[in-house]
């Protein structure tokens, strides 16, 4: 199987003056299938959050290339969504029509948004149902709690049907019911849609609860180290044995990165 | 809003005026010096008319330069705050531009164009347009950078991003300096009709000065302090509906 994403022998090095430039990562390596759902942990600052600005062509490797749908990225393309760790909703904006922004971007929808508003509205209540979101669609998101928020962020990331989701610890700022609770909303979409994920956490629970497989970044310059599969079955308990067993061998992987 | 809040600012004017007739009673201050309030409201009544004539000669000539500002300050301030090239060449002449005193421009508008509305409209428009163009660049300069990954990392052009965002985002500064430049643009009309005018509340001003006729002077300081107020009044009233959004709490009122 040719992979999805590629992202092979990545150097990315952010400019600064003089001995200020750091080397965000470093001659990293990834390869993810059509209808993965992948997770890439490691500790802070490794430079998780640069790939997947990397592979959304917000930024341009220093060296190496990084392949999505078999064309080399060159600039923000557009069969990605992309959530956050903060909702990042526009406060003028409700809800709803916070959720339709993509829609008015990228295209073919941008060309016919005025002409089928009414279709693609009722597209974005039924997302925002879905997340658990009915009858907050004409709220303005200052009006909702921080999960809410992140709950219509998500369907804003997924309302122009993307190939591929990214997710830039989405869940990190929740609290821990918020956040579980969100986990089964996004397996369910995922489920139920099939795109391509790829999620940047430090929390190895979510990493496990979630993902096929599980990517460990080394500390600064960052650099994928190992890769776990995840062969358990969904709905996944995380109290299981093997659960537990899996996020326990990632920690110790982690810590060992961490003491290097 | 309670009722005392509603009344305190009904309340603080009518202690003030009082305070003044007080005083100028006590002290026995000459009407040429320092008009009682009650003076300076039967010149208003005995010169209703003038006032009313000249008030909106300076009405319509402020409105003038001020849409003027709104406009041209607006384009401005788009300009300088999305594009740093036009930022860097731009923002000095500016400064210096605004820190050029107009009563000494004035003169030199009266020898273009006579002495008619135009210099006035012009000043009006030279004194306003400034916080406009910053307040609208600051709006655009302080975007914060996670709202438009989100745009661009959808592809959108730099135009979209600055119509969906950039604009937006703005919204309130505009609104905010939208209240400073009208009240700035009163003075830009008044400082051309007193330094060359013939018509407009400035210029009455002068002639009734020029007769010591001080209670039709400040009957004119009132006239242009209300004026003021209700414009000031009008443009709060649009930015609280239109950006509303920007402001949800009580802010620092306790």
């Amino acid at each position: 199987m040719t992979a999805f994403v590629e992202i092979s022998d990545v150097s990315l090095m952010y400019p600064g003056a003089g001995a200020s430039e750091t080397l965000a990562l470093d001659h990293a390596s990834l390869s993810i299938g059509k209808g993965e759902f992948v997770a890439v942990v490691g500790p802070s600052g490794c430079g998780k959050s640069t790939l997947l600005k990397l592979v959304s062509g917000l930024h341009a490797p220093t060296k190496g290339s990084v392949i999505v749908a078999g064309h080399e990225v060159a600039g923000p393309i557009k069969i990605v969504g992309m959530a956050f760790q903060n909702p990042i909703m526009l406060p003028w904006r409700t809800t709803v029509d916070n959720v339709l922004l993509p829609l008015e971007i990228v295209e073919p929808h941008a060309s016919r948004f005025r002409t089928n508003r009414k279709a693609y509205a009722q597209k974005a209540k039924a997302l925002l149902a879905a997340v658990g979101l009915n009858g907050f669609a004409d709220s303005y998101p200052w009006q909702l709690s921080g999960g809410m928020q992140q709950r219509a962020s998500l369907c804003r990331a997924l309302i122009h049907e993307p190939d591929l989701l990214l997710l830039d610890e989405p869940f990190g700022a929740l609290d821990a019911f918020t956040r579980e609770e969100l986990w089964t909303v996004l397996r369910d979409l995922w489920k139920a849609q099939h795109f391509t994920v790829i999620l940047v956490t430090h929390d190895l629970t979510e990493a496990v609860f979630l993902a096929d497989h599980v990517h460990v970044c080394s500390k600064r310059p960052g650099r994928v180290i190992s890769s776990r599969n995840v062969d358990l079955p969904h709905p996944r308990d995380k109290y299981s044995v093997e659960f537990v067993s899996l996020v326990r061998d990632l920690h110790n992987g982690i810590a060992e990165v961490r003491a290097a | 809003m309670g009722k005392l809040e509603r009344a305190m600012p009904w309340l603080f004017v009518a202690g003030l005026l009082i305070g003044w007739e007080f005083i100028a009673v006590a002290f026995n201050i000459p009407v040429f010096i320092l008009p009682r309030p009650t003076v300076v409201a039967q010149s208003l009544y005995a010169q209703a008319g003038p006032i009313l004539e000249n008030s909106w000669v300076t009405l319509v000539r402020t409105m003038a330069g001020f849409a003027l500002a709104v406009s041209l300050g607006g384009v401005l301030g788009v300009a300088i705050g999305s594009s740093r090239l036009i930022y860097r060449g731009l923002y000095p002449v500016l400064i210096g531009f605004n820190s050029v005193p107009k009563v000494a421009v004035v003169p030199v508008f009266v020898i273009w164009f006579g002495t008619g509305s135009i210099p006035a409209v012009l000043t009006a428009f030279l004194v306003s347009f400034f916080p406009i163009a910053v307040n609208v660049a600051t709006g655009l300069a302080t975007v914060e950078p996670e709202l438009l990954d989100v745009l661009r990392s959808l592809g959108a052009r730099k135009s979209q991003i600055l119509m969906k965002i950039g604009l937006p985002r703005s919204l309130p500064y505009f609104f905010a300096s939208l209240k400073i430049a009208i009240t700035l643009a009163f003075v830009g009309t008044i400082i051309s009709e007193t330094v060359a005018g013939s018509q407009g509340i400035g210029y009455l001003m002068m002639a009734a000065t020029a007769n010591f006729d001080t209670p039709l002077v400040f009957a004119g300081l009132f006239v242009i302090a209300i004026l003021g107020i209700v414009m000031y009044a009008i443009f709060a009233v649009a930015e609280q509906r239109m950006t509303f959004w920007a402001k949800r709490g009580d802010g620092f009122f306790t």
